[in-house]
């Protein structure tokens, strides 16, 4: 594992991931889904819809939200909250992109260790 | 008392001083030196001299009658070559004059690399007309010319050698031409437009040498490379004409060193024009000459005035090459872009903003705006207010930003509103005038919007445009939350304004979003691979995941498999490697469709490409049981095997399924043949059926047996199999093109009415040129989507696997 004196993860290139696309990261405890925005923001959340556990990464990214491939609710890529008249809350974890590379913050895997 | 004034140089900065001077009929007598055998031409305009559009004597400022009336003293031919500031003389080659004030305006002189061989015959520079008449005069003999440098003389050059019609290279040191004046993006579609004309560019290309024995033969570039030339044209760059001024000991940096009065270090000595510098900038463009010229003129007649340098802009003057740049456009900290583009009409359209003022813009393609985005960046206007639709040009502005009637407002006269009768926004506006006033009188009297109907939400806005308060627009629900137009709206905006990628879409038609949502953009990719096969790019990022993915998500998160069985018909090889795949897959659930083919459930996204690999090296291919496109074609045993089959229907199944797969339509698309009236197939609840009949084929539309149960129409009898299929790819391609997104036949038929559908297809010429249509849109999409993923299969798995990590 080649973490980064400040705790950043290197994923993968920016390149792997398609704008307004997602791609997952194994972690021991579930799928994160990484998402890139058509503006080359990158998030990183749970993989599985607060409704019933849809694959966020299938889903169509707009602006800096997914909607869940299986019943169409709407998720804040930055906040994780559900928008509009449903309610619900995805966990989402520290994500940046430094010269063409994703960084994952590793604490998020201590984080998902300990949930 | 009338002081002597001696100029230097009749270029075109000068001769704008003497204009000024003696229309103000100052007291001046004026003496005129110049190298170049002739009077004052507008030199800018010796690219159309080269490229034949316009003769010498067309360009011509200044003629011997105008220096004669004005009593200058010409001393053309004659170089100047020193002056002598202590005795206030200038010395040519035909003598001494005596100045009381003198004004040098020397121009530039163009830039020559230091390369071997840069003096040989055949090389020339392009400052003046004897260069330009040196080329003509080359190009008569044909063969080969090599500019060298890309920037806004060089490629004047070449266009005009082009013309004239020589082979010509372009080579250019940086990686994109004109790089001073446009960005890369720019350069890019430049390039383009000018290999249209036969021109050769090459980028990064340094000259090393300039071969030749007695006369230029070739060019050698970095790299070993040799291009043959019997012409080559150096237009690298220039440099501000400054020996006189050096050697009478004036100030010089690059340029004639003057204060805001153009005067220079000696005050009875003035400079003007190219060869001036004033604070450290030099002047290449006419415009700030022309501005110095005025405040000279004032300078010399003791009017107070100052010289203050404003922003450029550029323009190439090639036939066909449309660009526009002015101001600055480097990318820097606190600034950003807004960017337009439409790939495939060439138009690129880029504003630099800082802090709400435009500083910079570039335009290719479309450059009608350019003046007035310049004002702007002149202006330095605070553009806050209408930031969002400020890249449209100035058409958009005024209104608020999401008014719905902007975009039609803006579409020029001949923009095309209905397309089946060819009547445009024009028509409509000269019948409103004419007094009709509703949409039932534009349709009897233009037929606008009286066929298909689909154009009915543009007709309307026409008429709200034109008539103001007094039309109010029936409400139709529009596509979504990022537009007030509906998709009909949208289509006939995509059709006749050419819009053919997504950001042309969201621009033109006023999206309210950046880049849509997950209900527009599905709709939008649908509607422009539909219109524009060749020239759009699929998007799968706006696809719903089961056409992204090509397969059918589950409820847990799996995915089914549904290979083809065309027409229903399989093998014992098929079923062999179906159930082998089954096994190694783990697949929990095999089920036969109801679409006469087999469903592997169940299978994880990340065994995607292995399982579809498996069933490709067994021949089968997607069956597109997850796309709004075709998926079946029932069929039933027929003539073959049955007793009362009148035709082949299996056969024919298997011909349409093979000619149909992979085609993309609003919603999806089921077929059945049936070989005779008892209809073992279903065909008369298919989107579309055929049974076949004694005397030949009987085609249906518009059966549904889902949400709602409906039995076909008939559209048509037809007596054999190949016209059958012409019938079939027309009804297809005309319910993909005016069809909405994700309403079935059906659906589409209620609103444009099986008569209108009738008449599409019974017309031949219209039949064969839909069945056209088909056939070109499938020259790109029949194939078999499985088999690409299986070669890009890296999306299909995980990005990275942290779970032996978090296990430490
Ligand atoms: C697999 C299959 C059922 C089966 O086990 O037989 C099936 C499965 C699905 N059908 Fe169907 N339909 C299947 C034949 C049919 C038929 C029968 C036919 O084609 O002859 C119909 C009625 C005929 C018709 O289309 O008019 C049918 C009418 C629908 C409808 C209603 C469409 C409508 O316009 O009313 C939907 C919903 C939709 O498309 O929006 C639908 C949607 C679906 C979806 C794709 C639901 C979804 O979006 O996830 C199902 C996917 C299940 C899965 O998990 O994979 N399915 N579906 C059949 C696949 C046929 C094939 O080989 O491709
Ligand atoms: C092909 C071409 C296309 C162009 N297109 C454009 C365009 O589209 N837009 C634009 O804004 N600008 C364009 N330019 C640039 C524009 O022409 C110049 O900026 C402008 O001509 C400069 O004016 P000037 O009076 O300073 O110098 P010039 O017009 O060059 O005049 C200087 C004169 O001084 C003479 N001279 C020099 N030394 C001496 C001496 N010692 N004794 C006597 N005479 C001397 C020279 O022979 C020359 O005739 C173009 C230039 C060229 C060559
Ligand atoms: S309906 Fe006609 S073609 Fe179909 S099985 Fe029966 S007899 Fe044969
Ligand atoms: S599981 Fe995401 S909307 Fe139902």
């Amino acid at each position: 594992m080649n973490a980064l004196p400040d705790e950043w993860l290197d994923i993968a290139s920016l390149d792997a991931v398609p704008q307004r696309g997602a791609r997952l990261v194994k972690t021991a405890h579930g799928c994160v889904a990484v998402f890139r925005t058509g503006d080359n923001k990158v998030f990183a959340l749970d993989n599985a819809c607060p409704h019933k556990k849809g694959p966020l990464a299938d889903g169509i990214v707009h602006g800096s939200e997914v909607t869940c491939p299986l019943h169409n609710w709407v998720i804040s890529l930055e906040t994780g909250a559900v928008q509009g008249a449903d309610e619900g809350q995805v966990e989402t974890y520290p994500a940046r992109v430094e010269d063409g590379r994703i960084l994952l913050d590793v604490a998020f895997l201590k984080r998902r260790d300990a949930a | 008392m009338t002081q002597k004034l001696v100029v230097i140089g009749a270029g075109m900065a000068s001769g704008r001083v003497l204009e000024h001077l003696f229309d103000a009929e100052a007291d001046f007598d004026v003496t005129l030196f110049n190298a170049e055998e002739r009077g004052n031409y507008n030199r800018i305009m010796l690219s159309p001299v080269l490229s034949g559009e316009k003769t010498y004597e067309d360009i011509v400022t200044h003629d011997a009658d105008w220096y004669d009336a004005n009593g200058v003293t010409c001393h053309f031919g004659d170089h100047v070559t020193a002056i002598d500031r202590a005795a206030k003389t200038v010395t040519s080659q035909d003598g001494t004059v005596a100045y009381d004030k003198l004004l040098i305006a020397t121009g530039s002189a163009p830039f020559i690399i230091p390369v071997q061989g840069k003096d040989l015959p055949g090389v020339i520079t392009y400052r003046d007309l004897d260069d330009t008449n040196a080329m003509i005069e080359a190009s008569e003999k044909g063969g080969k010319a090599v500019v060298i440098g890309g920037g806004l003389l060089g490629l004047e050059a070449a266009a005009g050698l082009a013309e004239r019609g020589m082979d010509v290279t372009v080579l250019h040191l940086m990686g994109h031409l004109m790089e001073r004046q446009l960005d890369e993006a720019a350069g890019f579609l430049l390039r383009g437009d000018l290999e249209k004309r036969g021109i050769t560019v090459k980028c990064r290309a340094s000259t090393v040498a300039i071969l030749g024995e007695d006369k230029v033969e070739a060019v050698l570039l970095e790299g070993d490379e040799v291009l043959e030339a019997d012409l080559v044209v150096m237009a690298v760059g220039i440099r501000p004409e400054t020996r006189l001024a050096t050697d009478a000991a004036l100030s010089v940096a690059r340029g004639v060193e003057v204060n805001t009065q153009l005067q220079t270090s000696d005050p009875d000595i003035f400079a003007v024009g190219e060869c001036v510098e004033l604070d450290g900038q030099l002047f290449g463009l006419v415009a700030p000459l022309y501005d110095q010229a005025k405040v000279l003129a004032n300078t010399l007649m003791g009017t107070p005035d100052v010289f203050t340098p404003k922003e450029l802009s550029t323009k190439l003057k090639v036939t066909g090459c449309d660009l526009f740049s002015a101001g600055d456009f480097e990318e820097a900290e606190g600034r950003e872009d807004i960017v337009f583009r439409d790939p495939a009409r060439g138009v690129y359209r880029r504003l630099v903003l800082e802090d709400d003022v435009v500083v910079g813009a570039v335009m290719y393609g479309d450059t009608a705006d350019g003046n007035w985005f310049f004002g702007l960046i002149r202006d330095k206007t605070d553009i806050s207010d209408m930031r969002d639709t400020l890249i449209f040009g100035p058409a958009y502005q005024g209104g608020a930003p999401s008014d719905p009637l902007s975009a039609v407002a803006a579409l020029p006269r001949d923009a095309e509103i209905c397309g089946c009768n060819g009547v445009c926004k024009g028509q409509i506006e000269d019948a409103i005038a004419a007094g009709a006033t509703d949409l039932a009188a534009i349709k009897a009297t233009t037929k606008a919007s009286a066929s298909c109907g689909t154009c009915t939400g543009l007709v309307e806005q026409v008429l709200a445009v034109t008539l103001g308060d007094d039309f109010v627009i029936p409400t139709d629900a529009s596509i979504c939350g990022c537009t007030d137009m509906t998709h009909e709206d949208v289509r006939r905006m995509i059709k006749s304004q050419e819009l053919k990628s997504m950001p042309a879409v969201w621009q033109e038609c006023g999206w309210k979003t950046s880049c849509g949502c997950h209900i527009c953009r599905p709709a939008l990719n649908f509607y422009l691979l539909a219109d524009w096969p060749l020239e759009y790019q699929d998007d799968p990022q706006s696809r719903f995941i089961n056409e992204r993915k090509h397969a059918n998500i589950q409820k847990d998160g799996t995915f089914s498999v549904v290979p083809r069985m065309w027409g229903g018909i399989t093998t014992p090889d098929e079923l062999r490697a179906i159930a082998d795949a089954a096994d190694k897959f783990a697949v929990p659930t095999v089920k036969v469709t109801g679409g006469q083919r087999i469903d592997l459930l169940g299978v994880k996204g990340e065994d995607l490409p292995a399982i579809w690999d498996d069933l490709n090296k067994a021949g089968m291919v997607s069956g597109h049981a997850y796309s709004k496109g075709l998926r079946t074609v029932k069929t039933c045993v027929g003539s073959d095997h049955c007793r009362f089959g009148t035709q082949d229907s299996t056969g024919l199944g298997i011909k349409l399924e093979k000619i149909l797969w992979g085609s993309w339509t609003p919603h999806k698309l089921k077929l059945g043949v049936s070989g005779c009236p008892r209809n073992c197939a279903e065909a008369t609840c298919k989107d579309i059926g055929i049974v076949c009949v004694d005397s030949g084929y009987q085609i249906s539309i518009g059966g549904a047996a889902g949400m709602d149960v409906r039995e076909t129409e008939l559209l048509c009898q037809v007596a054999t199999e190949d016209e059958v299929i012409d019938v079939i790819k027309a009804v297809t391609q005309s319910y993909r093109e005016n069809g909405k997104y994700l309403d079935r036949i059906y659906k589409w038929m209620a609103k444009v009415g099986l008569d209108w559908i009738q008449e599409q297809v019974a017309d031949l010429e219209n039949r064969a040129a839909l069945a056209a249509r088909f056939d070109l849109s499938q020259s790109v999409y029949r194939k078999d989507p499985w088999a690409e993923h299986v070669a890009e299969a890296s999306p299909y798995q995980a990005l990275a696997d942290l779970t032996l990590e978090a296990a430490e």
